[in-house]
């Protein structure tokens, strides 16, 4: 029953006090490591550092489906992590933000790539109120199954209505602007200047003369200028999390998945916040659905929509560590980049991938990186459970057991008593 | 919407619903039981359903051979009741090895409910990527020639080579009701009545219904509960096994990812009839079927799914907690 | 005589064949503390819980400061002004001491997405005005050292104590305590007196359920008893000492059993 502190333990607790050196930093140095921080990402694909550069793919096309898995995660943690709504049909909203921006820039209209952004996301928005209206009341595995269906029915409406093209699917989706003179082929690339990307000769760089990035063209050609503009979404999307999260809205979020009934007695409106959360977290998919769509190829059909995915978006938030937005990027970037990266095992990679799913939960329980608070608190149990070891636990302990909640998946204590 | 196409069929439609409903419900006990007992959404028992499939065909190669044939059901009769043996067996045997390996290590580490289903997500991946990769681990050993007919092509449609050829029983009407299907819907039910009694009325039985309504009591009460959720695994694998053979002789093909599609219909079933209710699951597994095959008649059969899972979510606004209402004996909260 | 706050008006609660109520009438005092008393499965908490709408009483009438509760969601009636406390706590436990107080107070505040988004003076007002009041309640329970905390590593009295804090958060008129003094010792419980009678000079009305008659006889103005959900008995606590029907009914029942 009680053993000492592991060495598990311990390192928990130095990454919580490194959280909490960092919290007490000065303001000024924060947003300055930050910012240092965010170049050296903007510039990773260029500097294609040895060991993280995948050889036999796009380095380019790796980072950017990273930033665009991670972006996925960071807004379904929302639904999950935040309010604990079990979504298994988050790429239901996916596809919404996609095929609204094929319908609108290819299909059948020709708006501007920058006004179809904000209709995707109020599209997607509004599918997302309207699944969760009717749904959001029925109990929480229950709903695992209704999202599952949503993100199945999406996807065959999809491959059966001739109007949003069918199997055949939406081509022609157009590129987001250039910044500086379009590209025509072979008289000029288009963009403003040439960024040289480095290559490296073991462990000495060099600028390497062959492969550049033109500022700022979107094109089949070059992934690297996507990269940057999801990187530059995602940071904005991390800044907003962060803001919602730590106001009224994210601590009804939190109270309504902790116990949803204490929370309603305390005045918390439970459905419209998870209503809520919902609106939200469609909305982060539409948009990353909507990149998605206006992407280098500038295709989408219903089989770049398959339900696998859609458990591999909630594999990436619960790996990473639900409730925590850094442990979802986590999450995301994992599990896009490392079946690319170790590409020659390509045949075992789903397998490996499966293997690793099946190992994290018995060694990392509370995923890769559990919001910090979480761990202190586990140590803290440990730390009691050490000193009232071999003691008969008084009837005040009784009282520690806590509520019989509805399902709070956020509970850390409801099915263990069986195994 | 065609509605004269479903009136002049209805009595086919709904017989051969009906069949396809009770292998749905088969399948739908493992996730009903072990819902149940452990309240976790056994994500990977797909996987036992479709390795189910598998035994069945490999059974029908060892003993036919792989050239093709078409055999009425009274010929395959015999080999049949071999390949529902093997499926059983090999379903309960995956079904086991789930528990001890994919749920059993998560649960005694108290992780929050939610690292139980990832654990069940990567089984269900390794699960069916061992069966799609079955011709590389051959090779591995040099099996793969001697093999050959077991595993080459593991990522295509791997065919029973004896079709099974529906012949009419009786006549409802104008439609002649199919052996086939009279045999699915029969040992299905045969199935789920024994179960049913078996739950009611033995020890094991009284000892599922104690964990599922309060695992902490059961275990004061001396209920050993570890052994408790053992079995619910094995019959929930043994259903399985035997729904893989029905499956196998209606269809006749199977595939590594065989089991997901069919999986979400046999979870829908369960949660249509109130996940934890045995008689739910034959109802909802039941009902779903039939609902499909009318609604592939009015709307088209690519609109099958769509019928099943607007179904699912009609029935739980009216009725939040299925059909039958939750329970593995009693009702809870 | 003061303001009647809420009135029960023959109340009836029924579960299939079981009366969990039975045509109960009680009212409350705008300013008073009233004891709700009665052995185990008498229905004190089951009237509680008919109070805040967790059920919806089988007949008759929930009504605060003259409107009927009937019918209205339970956090609905929150912010109409009635909070309360839990008999097994529940507090929200990965959250700290102060963000479990923080939920309450926002129960006074409706900023949502867009007004966080852009850090709106109203969405600072109502930050600042919950943070003030969550310290200021946190200070008044002992547990300002302890805001940072999470609720769960709180010891066992200071998290029955941030129960009353966090409902006193979203300052309500009528305060419904359940049993805050389970598990206490009887210095614990003698303090916790004293804080009630704090609470109630702070401007609230209580409504307290106890099972110690000590605790019950030394702090609340008037008792109402239950027995079987049915009142047995109303009155001051000198009324309900020598009643005979309440000393029947607490008649073998030791009064420190909980």
């Amino acid at each position: 029953m009680t053993a000492p502190l592991t060495a598990r333990d311990r390192l928990a607790l130095q990454w919580v006090g490194m959280v909490e050196r960092w919290n007490s930093l000065p303001r000024a140095s924060r947003l300055l490591i930050v910012l240092l921080l965010a170049l050296l990402f903007y510039a990773l694909p260029l500097l294609r550092p040895p060991i993280l550069t995948t050889q036999q793919t796009d380095f380019g096309g790796i980072m950017f489906s990273s930033a665009a898995l991670a972006l996925v995660a960071v807004g379904l943690n929302i639904v999950i992590g935040y309010a604990g709504l079990l979504d298994l049909g988050y790429i239901g909203f996916y596809l919404v933000g996609a095929y609204t921006t094929g319908v609108l820039t290819s299909e059948h209209w020709h708006w501007p790539f920058f006004l179809v952004l904000p209709v995707a996301i109020a599209v997607t928005m509004l599918s997302g109120v309207l699944l969760g209206a009717p749904t959001l009341r029925v109990r929480g595995d229950y709903l695992a199954i209704v999202t599952l269906g949503f993100g199945e029915i999406i996807r065959l409406i999809v491959t059966n209505v001739e109007w949003l093209g069918a199997a055949r699917g939406i081509k022609d989706i157009p590129h987001p602007p250039t910044i500086g003179p379009d590209p025509k082929p072979p008289f000029g690339e288009g963009g403003l200047f040439t960024i040289p990307h480095l290559s490296w000769n073991g462990l000495i760089p060099s600028l390497d003369e062959n492969r550049g990035t033109r500022f700022l063209v979107f094109g089949a050609a070059d992934a690297i200028p996507y990269y940057w503009l999801i990187l530059t979404v995602l940071i904005l999307v991390l800044v907003a999390d962060k803001l919602v999260k730590n106001s009224r809205v994210g601590r009804a979020w939190e109270a309504t998945r902790e116990d949803e009934d204490a929370a309603e007695l305390m005045g918390v409106p439970t459905f419209r916040f998870k209503l809520l959360a919902f609106a939200m977290g469609a909305a982060v998919g539409g948009l990353s659905g909507a990149l998605f769509a206006s992407s280098q190829g500038g295709y989408i059909n219903p089989l770049s929509f398959p339900l696998l995915l859609s458990i591999l978006f909630v594999a990436a938030v619960i790996v990473g560590g639900a409730g925590n937005r850094w442990g979802a990027v986590l999450g995301g970037v994992l599990v896009a980049y490392l079946p690319e990266r170790f590409r020659e095992f390509a045949d075992f990679r789903l397998l490996v991938f499966g293997l690793a799913l099946m190992i994290l939960p018995v060694y990392r329980p509370q995923g890769l990186l559990p919001p910090a608070r979480t761990i202190r608190a586990r140590v803290a149990e440990r730390e009691i459970e050490l000193l009232e070891g071999g003691e008969d636990t008084g009837p005040t302990d009784d009282g520690l057991d806590g509520p019989e909640g509805p399902d709070g998946f956020g509970r850390t204590n409801s099915t263990g008593k069986v195994g | 919407m065609d509605f004269d196409f479903l009136i002049n069929n209805f009595v086919g439609l709904t017989v051969t619903g009906l069949a396809l409903g009770a292998i749905y419900a088969l399948v739908a006990l493992g996730y009903t039981m072990v819902y149940g007992v452990l309240q976790l959404i056994n994500f990977a028992h797909s996987e036992v359903f479709m390795y189910g499939t598998f035994a069945v065909a490999w059974v029908f190669v060892f003993f036919h051979g792989k050239q093709a044939d078409t055999q009425g059901l009274g010929s395959a009769l015999p080999l049949l009741a071999v390949s529902l043996v093997a499926a059983m067996l090999l379903s309960a045997a995956i079904a086991l090895l789930l528990e001890r390996v994919a749920y059993r290590p998560v649960l005694k580490r108290n992780a929050p409910r939610l690292m139980a289903l990832i654990s069940a997500i990567g089984a269900s991946f390794v699960l069916a990527e061992v069966m799609g990769l079955r011709n590389r681990f051959a090779g591995w050993f040099g099996l793969d020639d001697d093999l050959d007919n077991y595993v080459a092509k593991a990522r295509d449609v791997y065919s029973n080579p004896v079709t099974i050829q529906p012949e009419g029983l009786f006549s409802i009407g104008d439609y002649a009701v199919k052996d086939v299907d009279v045999l699915v819907l029969g040992a299905a039910l045969l199935m789920m009545v024994a179960l049913d009694q078996f739950v009611r009325r033995t020890r094991f039985g009284r000892g599922i219904r104690a964990v599922a309504q309060d695992p902490e009591s059961a275990a004061l009460m001396g209920v050993n509960s570890t052994r408790v959720v053992q079995v619910t695994f094995l019959i929930g694998g043994l259903m399985a096994g035997a729904a893989a053979t029905l499956y196998m002789i209606k269809i006749g093909a199977t595939r590594q990812n065989a089991g997901f599609i069919l999986g979400v219909k046999a979870f829908t079933a369960a949660v249509l009839g109130g996940i934890g209710n045995l008689r739910g699951a034959l109802l909802g597994g039941l009902l779903l079927g039939v609902m499909e095959n009318y609604g592939s008649a009015l709307f088209g059969s690519e609109w099958k799914d769509v019928v099943a899972f607007v179904l699912l979510i009609l029935i739980l606004l009216v009725r939040p907690s299925g059909l039958l209402g939750e329970s593995l004996g009693k009702a809870r909260a | 005589m003061a303001e009647r706050i809420l009135e029960v008006d023959d109340v009836t609660l029924r579960f299939g064949g079981l009366t969990a109520l039975d045509s109960v009438s009680l009212h409350i005092e705008e300013g008073e503390i009233l004891g709700l008393i009665g052995p185990n499965g008498a229905g004190k908490t089951t009237c509680f819980n008919v109070i805040t709408g967790v059920y919806t009483p089988t007949m008759g009438e929930v009504r605060f400061r003259g409107s009927s509760l009937v019918g209205l969601k339970k956090h609905q009636i929150t912010r109409k002004g009635i909070a309360r406390t839990f008999q097994n706590i529940r507090l929200f436990r990965s959250m700290t001491a102060l963000e479990n107080v923080l939920v309450g107070a926002d129960a006074n505040h409706s900023s949502g997405v867009l007004t966080a988004l852009f850090r709106s003076p109203k969405h600072r007002r109502e930050e600042a005005d919950g943070h003030e009041r969550g310290m200021d309640l946190l200070e008044f329970m002992g547990l300002a050292g302890r805001a940072d905390e999470l609720a769960s590593n709180l010891s066992y009295g200071d998290q029955r104590r941030l129960e009353i804090a966090r409902a006193m958060a979203t300052q309500p008129a009528l305060l419904c305590l359940d049993e805050p003094a389970a598990g206490f010792n009887p210095q614990e419980k003698a303090e916790l007196m004293a804080l009630i009678r704090r609470v109630r000079d702070r401007g609230y009305t209580v409504l307290l359920i106890e099972h110690d008659m000590r605790l019950v006889m030394g702090v609340t103005d008037r008792i109402v008893v239950l027995e079987f959900g049915k009142k047995i008995a109303e009155g001051t606590p000198a009324d309900i000492r020598d009643n005979p029907a309440v000393i029947a009914a607490y008649l073998g029942v030791d009064e420190d059993a909980s």
